[in-house]
């Protein structure tokens, strides 16, 4: 098992980054204008390459200078919507994958972060959407905004043991969306991705009600070939 | 041949021109913040310039295997607009991105007392975040408003090495050498400056702190000149080592004082995406 983010960030940063992190972490307890300068300056000085569970060193040095502002509820929600406009593409994702941490530590930020979920949803940057989708997004995004996040997934190749909170929210109605979905890569004589059929196998009927079964006779020899590939997968162990 | 053009706006150039430039040996170049033609008429229209200065334009640069980084700043021209007069407040949030290597383009446009108060800011922002700056000079005027900007640099405090005065000529390089700052030449078609009377400016001030630049953007402008000023320094007997310095070695050293240069061999690319786009059309 993976050593928690904290404590990997610590056994990971150098004694000159450590050094400039705890300095940067007590400039923002001071007065947390100053986050608006040393959260962008963050991988530079502590690095930028991969920690634990999908977090990088950069974004949990980040998300520990978030954790020190001494601000709650609105204040709290308007100074990290501000670090998002300005963040390049490594900050917003760094304010992303904090947002649950900040809500554990202050009841009171409650839903405020869900808009930047939503903007990373609209966007096409992979890296955004995964970091969007951590345990904030299933606490918050309502039923169809959370559907609809896990099919954008499924499109954009991002495999779906990285969202958090599917094992609890997966219903019905998203198996009904993804089996459509594999219909119709079926149709286009496509493979269709193998991680969306632990979630159409939990709702029996689910897979007959799509138009996919009926591809196995279908007269084009690559919507057979791929219809037979997706109901082998279907009906599989894995 | 290796070449980095230390000031060119290439948000207004095309994918050809990008190629060309790789062709002719350009490897790396700095964008300045500079104006857009037009008027700008809010504070937002800028800061998402500098967001693409920022993202979109290193990620088109890089494709074509070009390293970008850029400088920003509140442009002396808009420095008289009074909607413009917060971006010198969001400037420090810039300021702080490992993608901007000094602040720039600051300096004179007509020699107002707005301009006065953003040059002077804009120093002041410099010697706080510890970064290089890229003094315009004016084009109407020159030696009047050079010699201001060198005062004006001079009582900022800011150490002369920090400084790039940009857009000299043969009547104002000598006060800039004798001030220490940094000597940029921008070469242009037709007007201001050719790559022949460049030659004979580094014959006689010699190569040190000079940069050479093609200053490209949506006007009149070749964004190869550097490499035909490269090609005359050669023809007029400068050697390979010499022409080194001036075309990468002195951009590097000036830049390289912000301390985030962190200049890597990127080969082109068009596969790579930029938050989920790509600089190819469909159907490619
Ligand atoms: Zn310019």
């Amino acid at each position: 098992m993976a050593p928690p983010i904290p404590t990997a960030l610590d056994h990971h940063l150098t004694p000159e980054a450590r050094r400039w992190l705890t300095d940067a972490v007590a400039r923002v307890g001071d007065d947390p204008t100053a986050v608006r300068t040393v959260f962008p300056a963050v991988g530079r000085h502590c690095g930028r390459g991969p920690l634990v569970d999908g977090w990088t060193v950069a974004d949990a040095a980040r998300a520990r200078l978030l954790a020190a502002l001494p601000l709650r509820g609105a204040a709290l929600a308007e100074e990290i919507t501000a670090l998002h406009r300005y963040g390049d593409s490594a900050e917003q994702r760094a304010v992303l994958r904090s947002l649950a941490l900040l809500e554990d530590a202050d009841a009171s930020f409650a839903d405020l972060g869900v808009p930047l979920v939503r903007a990373a949803l609209r966007g096409n940057d992979t890296d955004l959407i995964e970091a969007a989708l951590g345990p904030y997004a299933a606490r918050h995004l309502d039923e169809d905004g959370y559907r609809h996040a896990v099919l954008k997934c499924v499109f954009c190749g991002i495999p779906l043991d990285r969202v958090a909170g599917l094992t609890e929210r997966a219903d019905r109605e998203l198996a009904r969306m993804l089996a459509d979905f594999a219909h119709e890569r079926v149709a286009a004589g496509r493979d269709v991705p193998s991680d969306i059929w632990p979630i159409v196998r939990a709702h029996p009927g689910a897979l007959e009600a799509s138009g996919l079964p009926a591809e196995a006779t279908s007269s084009s020899s690559d919507r057979r070939a791929a219809a037979a590939a997706a109901l082998a997968a279907f009906t599989g162990a894995e | 041949m290796r070449i980095f053009d230390p000031h060119i706006h290439m948000t207004s150039r095309t994918t050809d021109d990008y190629e060309a430039m790789y062709a002719a040996g350009v490897r790396a170049v700095v964008e300045p913040s500079f104006w857009l033609g037009q008027p700008r008429t809010s504070v937002d229209s800028f800061t998402d310039y500098f967001d693409a200065l920022l993202g979109w334009e290193p990620y088109r640069a890089a494709q074509f295997g070009i390293q970008h980084r850029c400088t920003i700043a509140l442009n002396p021209k808009e420095a008289n607009d009074p909607r413009c007069a917060g971006v010198l407040d969001v400037l420090p949030r810039y300021l702080a991105k490992d993608g901007v290597v000094a602040v720039g383009e600051i300096g004179y446009d007509s020699m107002t007392p707005e301009e006065d108060e953003a040059l002077a800011r804009q120093l002041e922002l410099a010697v706080e975040h510890d970064l290089p700056v890229l003094v315009h000079t004016p084009h109407r005027d020159k030696a009047v408003g050079t010699r201001r900007t060198l005062d004006v640099v001079r009582e900022s405090g800011i150490p002369p090495e920090h400084v790039l005065v940009d857009h000299l000529n043969e009547l104002t390089v000598s006060m800039v050498a004798d001030s220490g700052c940094w000597m940029g030449f921008s070469i242009y078609p037709h007007t201001k400056m050719s790559e022949d009377r460049m030659v004979r400016i580094l014959q006689e001030h010699g190569t040190e702190r000079m940069l050479v630049n093609s200053a490209a953007d949506w006007g009149r402008s070749d964004p190869l000149k550097t490499r035909k000023t490269a090609d005359a320094m050669l023809a007029a007997g400068f050697d390979a080592d010499t022409v080194d310095q001036v075309m990468w070695g002195n951009p590097v050293a000036f830049y390289g004082q912000s301390g985030r240069l962190d200049l890597e061999d990127v080969k082109p690319d068009e596969t790579a995406l930029f938050e989920g786009n790509s600089v190819k059309r469909g159907g490619e």
